[in-house]
């Protein structure tokens, strides 16, 4: 091999296949534009939307999308099915209440607890993480749903907790009129935060570590992956985002209760969520945030007569266990995968130079030598970047 | 000659199944060693006591002069020693490349990679590096394929590949040969002579007789967790011992004849 840049992937290092890497440009093109638009988007939209029900809805969809982020984080990458997230809210929750309280703050100085919220919780999730992350898949869920409980159970019981009146923040000073837009703000900049912190984890060695720990645990271990270490840092930073959005949340509703600062609902919804859009992918989870919150918000309001609401969120969530079981983004990257081998098919009636899919089984190296020496016969299968894609 | 890889004397059992008593074998440095035996007699048990998969429940393993009795599995490895494993791991949802990347820590270090912890996985040396090696097993041009797409011989070969990422000192493969066709069967042992020409020494766990024997300077055997013979192929073939172990006694015939 005598190739000067190669990490642009095996396409170059095999010599002259540049149309895949043509693709990869144009499809990184639209993601950009499509990624900048999403962005104007959600960064102008309380001031052209400024009914008070949207943008509440506006911010209990931020507010999701970071906690989304946050939980495919560790869980997404990973593979450990998390259902105790709630136990990072409510703490990051109560902290900032609690020391709302303690320090009388005023009005919007409060946003600037958020962090130590989110530092609490982090530090809650190294003991937690330490216990629950000896042991894996069913059993991992069973003692985070325990520790959920626990933590619920101390909200109601503990001395400095306000027992089942829980913490109410203070009056607030700002118009109501755009009461809402300082939490939709803060809360879109955590999301975007968290959804840039993913993104880099997945294509850092942290992250590529963390993915192998999801497809095999032991074998990454075999192969000097600290895998203890790693999956530890990676559930406190979870931990403390999810604690930084609790303190938001806290803020905006104005009221921390036991049942619902530490909400069963809080860690279903997230999973459910992260398994609508794409478990495990970057684009999905916050995809299938986007589409639920709204969405479960707007049933809430329109069925108002109590339990309807829950059924048709019940009956939506089957159908997508039936019709979508890995979730859109995988669905639909297999889908545009299948469309395009389609269309190049009928494009290429006649295969000259370029045989599609090699001529034999390459395994044995003089079958993979003359794939590599002609130019077209040894292209990846995939036909994608090698690394860093968002799958 | 000094021995490389020593275990001393290792006891484990499972349960009430002894699946290692007193099992000592050497593997001397720059050697090709084989390990053979029939079902059950403790071979893949052996190899995971070595690579810390298991922990012992007597005796001592050793690499050169340090001892890495019970040292976990990620120590091992950067001690020195690389495995494969009987079914194929490699991880599946990742890609070729990302898959030698993993497996590229020790490199990486090297580089002063490591003090970013966002940096970009994988540095220019150590993609260079990977793509050299599976130029070198062949499957360079899958690098860019998820490894769920590579066929069972390919994973092999992978498996191989990612394992050699961090210039181990010796290498221990279970069942390179099993379910491979033949023409990658004499591929893979061609790649093991080059690699052992190299510098690197191998012990191979394989039922494929033709394959051991050609290929290994020492085979030891081990029957009901003990290392009963070790020596040279031609002197192993003909031990009655070794027949033993694989045929059982003439007495057992008796016993199944009066039974």
């Amino acid at each position: 091999m005598s190739q000067g840049t190669v990490n642009a992937g095996p396409a170059q290092a095999d010599g002259t296949v540049p149309q895949p890497a043509g693709r990869g440009r144009r499809a990184t093109a639209i993601r950009l534009g499509l990624l900048a638009v999403l962005l104007i988007i959600a960064a102008i939209f309380p001031l052209v939307v400024t009914n008070a029900l949207y943008t509440q809805f506006a911010v209990n969809t931020v507010i999701y999308v970071g906690a989304v982020a946050a939980w495919n984080l560790f869980s997404g990458y990973s593979g450990y099915i998390a259902l105790g997230n709630a136990v990072f809210f409510g703490t990051g929750a109560y902290t900032v209440g609690l020391l709302t309280k303690q320090w009388k703050l005023p009005g919007g100085d409060i946003f600037a607890l958020l962090p130590l919220g989110g530092l609490v919780a982090a530090l809650v999730a190294v003991p937690l993480g330490l216990i629950a992350l000896r042991v894996r898949r069913h059993t991992f869920v069973v003692i985070t749903i325990a520790f959920f409980f626990i933590f619920q159970l101390m909200a109601f019981n503990l001395s400095f907790t306000g027992g089942n009146q829980g913490v109410s923040s203070p009056f607030f000073l700002w118009s109501a009129s755009d009461y809402n837009n300082p939490f939709y703000y803060v809360g879109l900049i955590i999301a975007v935060g968290t959804i840039t912190l993913s993104w880099l984890i997945r294509n850092s060695r942290f992250g590529l570590q963390l993915l192998a720990i999801r497809d095999d645990e032991d074998r990454a271990r075999g192969l000097g992956v600290r895998t203890m270490k790693i999956k530890l840092i990676a559930f406190v930073i979870s931990g403390g985002i999810t604690g930084m959005i609790g303190g938001l949340w806290w803020f905006f509703i104005g009221q921390a209760l036991p049942e619902t600062a530490f909400n069963p609902l809080f860690d279903l919804t997230v999973a459910l969520m992260a398994f609508l859009g794409g478990f495990g992918t970057l684009a999905g989870p916050v995809l299938g945030a986007l589409i639920l919150e709204p969405l479960q918000q707007w049933i809430g309001i329109t069925f108002t007569n109590g339990y309807t609401s829950d059924i048709v969120l019940g009956v939506l969530f089957l159908a997508v266990i039936l019709f979508l079981p890995r979730g859109i983004v995988p669905t639909g990257g297999e889908f545009v995968t299948k469309w395009r081998a389609i269309r190049e098919r009928r494009r290429e009636p006649a295969p000259g130079g370029s045989a599609p899919g090699g001529s034999a089984p390459p395994g044995s190296p003089a079958v993979s030598r003359a794939g590599a020496a002609t130019p077209g016969a040894g292209t990846p299968s995939t036909g994608a970047p090698s690394t860093g894609g968002v799958r | 000659m000094t021995a490389l890889l020593r275990t001393e004397a290792v006891s484990k059992s499972f349960g009430g199944v002894q699946a290692l008593s007193g099992a000592t074998i050497e593997v001397e440095e720059g050697s090709i060693a084989g390990l053979i035996g029939p079902n059950g007699s403790g071979k893949t048990t052996l190899f995971n006591v070595i690579t810390g998969y298991e922990t012992v429940d007597e005796g001592e393993v050793y690499l050169g002069d340090r001892r890495i009795t019970n040292a976990a599995p990620d120590k091992v490895f950067s001690a020195g020693i690389g495995r494969t494993f009987q079914l194929t791991r490699v991880f599946s949802r990742l890609t070729v490349m990302e898959n030698m990347i993993v497996a590229a820590q020790h490199a990486e270090r090297g580089q002063g990679r490591l003090r970013n912890p966002l940096a970009r996985a994988g540095g220019p040396a150590t993609r260079r590096r990977a793509l050299e090696l599976l130029e070198f097993t062949g499957i360079v041009n899958h690098a860019g394929a998820l490894a769920e797409t590579l066929s069972y011989g390919q994973r092999k070969l992978l498996e191989l590949s990612y394992v050699l990422m961090a210039e181990p000192a010796i290498v221990l493969l279970d069942e390179p040969a099993g379910g491979v066709n033949l023409t990658l069967i004499e591929t893979i042992a061609d790649r093991i002579r080059q690699l052992n020409q190299q510098g690197t020494t191998f012990l191979i766990v394989e039922h494929n007789m033709d394959f051991v024997m050609g290929l290994c300077d020492r085979v030891t055997v081990l029957d009901y967790g003990t290392a009963v013979v070790s020596g040279p192929p031609d002197v192993v073939r003909t031990d009655p011992r070794v027949l033993d172990a694989y045929l059982g006694t003439a007495e057992d015939d008796d016993d199944i004849a009066v039974g």
